[in-house]
């Protein structure tokens, strides 16, 4: 249990997707001009990556994996599939995107219509990939690890998304220097935020 | 397009020269960041990731525009995805063949490849609509473009930060270090890409008015 909370607080604050590894900036600088919208795509973007993480973690550990086909069969143990593991990752997520889209559309047809065009694009967005990756890489133990670590993730992006949203509302009355208004005072901020996730390092756990 | 058009006619080198400077797929169509920023500490990852990209980017622009006419609408991103899907496997199957040891560092950034929004932009916006020939050249622009960043972004990170270009200790053969200066370890750290990609595009806008935005 203890190793489970670690995880979680670890993959909110310290190894935040965007102050840390800066997965998912693209449409983390395209949607959050209002707080409504990108916390709408936050949601779904901890949905997301709440399925896919733990869905790509058991086809990496029963079908991916060196050896990991061993449960069917003896003669299978030495076939490795790993290189397989880009196709089959952004599979899963492609078909869960949709999934959601169905369910947005179907449930809430306003955040639908205010998401537009950046629904399927969750598919695309680098951290849900990253998430799975790192999950890869990182070689987590049982599934509930997985499952935490990609719903931490998700929550990490979530509130680093609203978080901006809310900043760049309130900057629309500030005097900014006019080439530097838009995408140039947003990576700015978002540096001067990330420095102040960097505090967090701080957390021994 | 005629047959008869020259293959490096005007319209075709504005291909390769536009996302160089007023179309560049990172400060401009804010495409591709999230890789960007993060394989800028030194100069050789960053080198090799523009490398990768620009090779995917071709290879599946090109791959993307011969069977386009051939795909229905509605299944065409998963189309997509499978196509750059294969094409990064094989960069990442070069990578760990031949530079192991930067592929090391790329770490999963090669696998984000997939994701990185320059490839599906640059298919949906581009090759969808165009035969493979201009395809090709606008992703060798838009990989230039993209590497043009990284190689600036890293430059100044590397520089600064320990003091070394390409690796090779230019700080020290200056002789810097006598008269009291330090590496800025700080600017390796990630917040500091941020900031000076932030600082890039402001430089890049005052000189080119016409792409300042509203708010």
């Amino acid at each position: 249990m203890q190793n489970l909370i670690d995880i979680f607080v670890r993959s909110i604050f310290i190894d935040n997707m965007i102050f840390a590894y800066f997965l998912g900036m693209c449409s983390y600088l395209a949607i959050s001009k209002t707080v409504k919208t990108s916390s709408g795509l936050g949601i779904a973007v901890i949905f997301v990556m709440g399925i896919t993480v733990p869905l790509d973690y058991v086809l990496e550990k029963y079908l991916l994996k060196a050896g990991a086909l061993s449960w069917i069969s003896a003669g299978l143990a030495d076939v490795d599939l790993s290189f397989l593991s880009f196709m089959v990752f952004i599979a899963v997520i492609a078909s869960m995107t949709q999934l959601v889209e169905m369910i947005v559309e179907k449930f809430s047809p306003p955040l639908y219509n205010s998401l537009g065009i950046f629904l399927p694009l969750i598919a695309v967005n680098c951290a849900i990939l990253g998430a799975s990756l790192f999950m890869q890489e990182r070689e987590y133990n049982t599934l509930a690890e997985a499952t935490v670590f990609g719903l931490g993730s998700g929550i990490g992006w979530y509130l680093a998304i609203v978080s901006i949203a809310a900043i760049r509302e309130k900057l629309r009355y500030s005097n900014i220097p006019g080439p530097l208004k838009g995408l140039g005072i947003s990576f700015i901020i978002t540096g001067l935020m990330a420095i102040a996730f960097m505090s967090f390092l701080g957390i021994k756990l | 397009m005629s047959e008869k058009e020259p293959l490096l006619s005007k319209k075709n080198l504005k291909l390769v020269k536009d996302p160089l400077n007023e179309n560049n797929p990172i400060t401009v169509q804010v495409l591709g960041i999230c890789s960007a920023l993060a394989v800028t500490v030194k100069m050789k990852p960053a080198f090799v990731m523009a490398v990768s990209v620009t090779a995917v980017l071709a290879a599946s622009n090109v791959v993307y525009s011969l069977v386009r006419n051939y795909i229905p609408p509605r299944i065409r991103i998963i189309v997509q995805l499978t196509i750059i899907a294969t094409m990064v496997i094989l960069v990442d199957e070069i990578l760990k063949a031949y530079v192991y040891e930067i592929s090391k560092q790329l770490s999963v950034f090669v696998g984000l490849i997939i994701t990185n929004c320059i490839l599906m932009g640059r298919l949906e916006a581009f090759a969808n609509a165009n035969k493979p020939w201009p395809s090709f050249l606008d992703a060798l622009g838009n990989g230039a473009g993209y590497g043009l960043i990284l190689i600036t972004v890293s430059f100044f990170r590397e520089l600064l930060g320990s003091g070394t270009v390409w690796g090779y200790p230019i700080m020290e053969k200056l002789g810097v270090y006598n008269t009291g200066y330090v590496n800025n370890g700080f600017i390796t750290l990630p917040p500091m890409a941020l900031v000076l990609v932030g600082l890039i595009i402001w430089l890049q806008r005052s000189r080119f008015k016409n792409l300042i935005e509203k708010h």
